[in-house]
């Protein structure tokens, strides 16, 4: 039955989503205020190329940012499929919601893990 | 198996149906609507992975790429969403780290720390890590 499945694998979905809202909470508040506010309104000169593209390509930020990546998705898609759920009275599609969610967080880490390790 | 004679209590009926909510129950409350717009943070929390993937994709094909980048995430309408993205995602940070120890049990010599004291280190480590990325990016 899909409930004993599901039963088992809720514990470690509350993991990765509390590993993931922990990792976004300490890293993209100060990423997107550096990339999406500060340097596009002027506040902070824009960080040189050379520069940027050393930090991308040094093993261990490539690692942390598909860390920060894939756990922030999962974390996203836990929440989103418990909100879309709850929020537009779903529950009937329970099952494919879920599905949904975390498939598409898969899709985006993989996409990830290319962008990181392959097209920087 | 005989029909029941008498009729179902009062009552009866709203035990055995689910209470109607209404679709827009998380409008209905303060603390309902701080909820939801909690929930929503994971939408601005994908975005934002969306748009680092950009950013190190314009990288990675070389110093135009970037200052194009760079360029587009100067328009009006892309600034404005990240701003409104980044108050969701400290709204995130901010409700996370107020949450995380409420769910944990800390004893210090027989007594439960309280929650507000295990947030502490929480903050501290929030502002360290973003100290360290910003001295990292720009600094350095």
């Amino acid at each position: 039955m899909t409930t004993s499945t599901r039963r088992t694998a809720e514990p470690f979905l509350w993991l990765l989503f509390s590993a993931g809202g922990v990792a976004a909470a300490l890293a993209i508040p100060a990423l997107l205020f550096l990339f999406g506010v500060a340097v596009p309104l002027g506040w902070i000169a824009a960080p040189d190329h050379t520069h940027l593209l050393a930090v991308l390509t040094h093993p261990i930020t490539r690692l942390a940012l598909l860390a920060l990546c894939a756990l922030a998705l999962v974390h996203a898609a836990h929440r989103l499929r418990h909100t879309i759920i709850d929020g537009l009275k779903l529950r009937r599609f329970a099952g494919p919601i879920a599905l949904l969610s975390y498939g598409a967080a898969a899709a985006g880490a993989a996409v990830a893990a290319y962008v990181l390790f392959a097209a920087v | 198996m005989t029909a029941p004679t008498a009729p179902p209590a009062p009552g009866f009926q709203e035990e055995l149906l689910p209470p109607r909510v209404s679709l827009f129950w998380w409008a209905e409350r303060r603390s309902y609507l701080l909820f939801m717009l909690r929930e929503l943070t994971s939408v601005f929390v994908a975005w934002f992975v969306a748009y680092l993937l950009l950013l190190a994709i314009a990288v990675g094909q070389g110093p135009d790429a970037y200052r194009g980048f760079l360029e587009w995430s100067a328009l009006p309408v892309v600034i404005a969403l990240n701003a409104v993205a980044l108050v969701f995602v400290i709204f995130h940070a901010v409700t996370f780290f107020y949450a995380a120890p409420q769910t944990t049990v800390v004893r210090l010599r027989g007594q439960r720390v309280p929650a507000a004291l295990l947030a502490v280190p929480l903050y501290l480590g929030w502002a360290v890590v973003s100290a360290f990325l910003l001295w990292l990016l720009v600094v350095a």
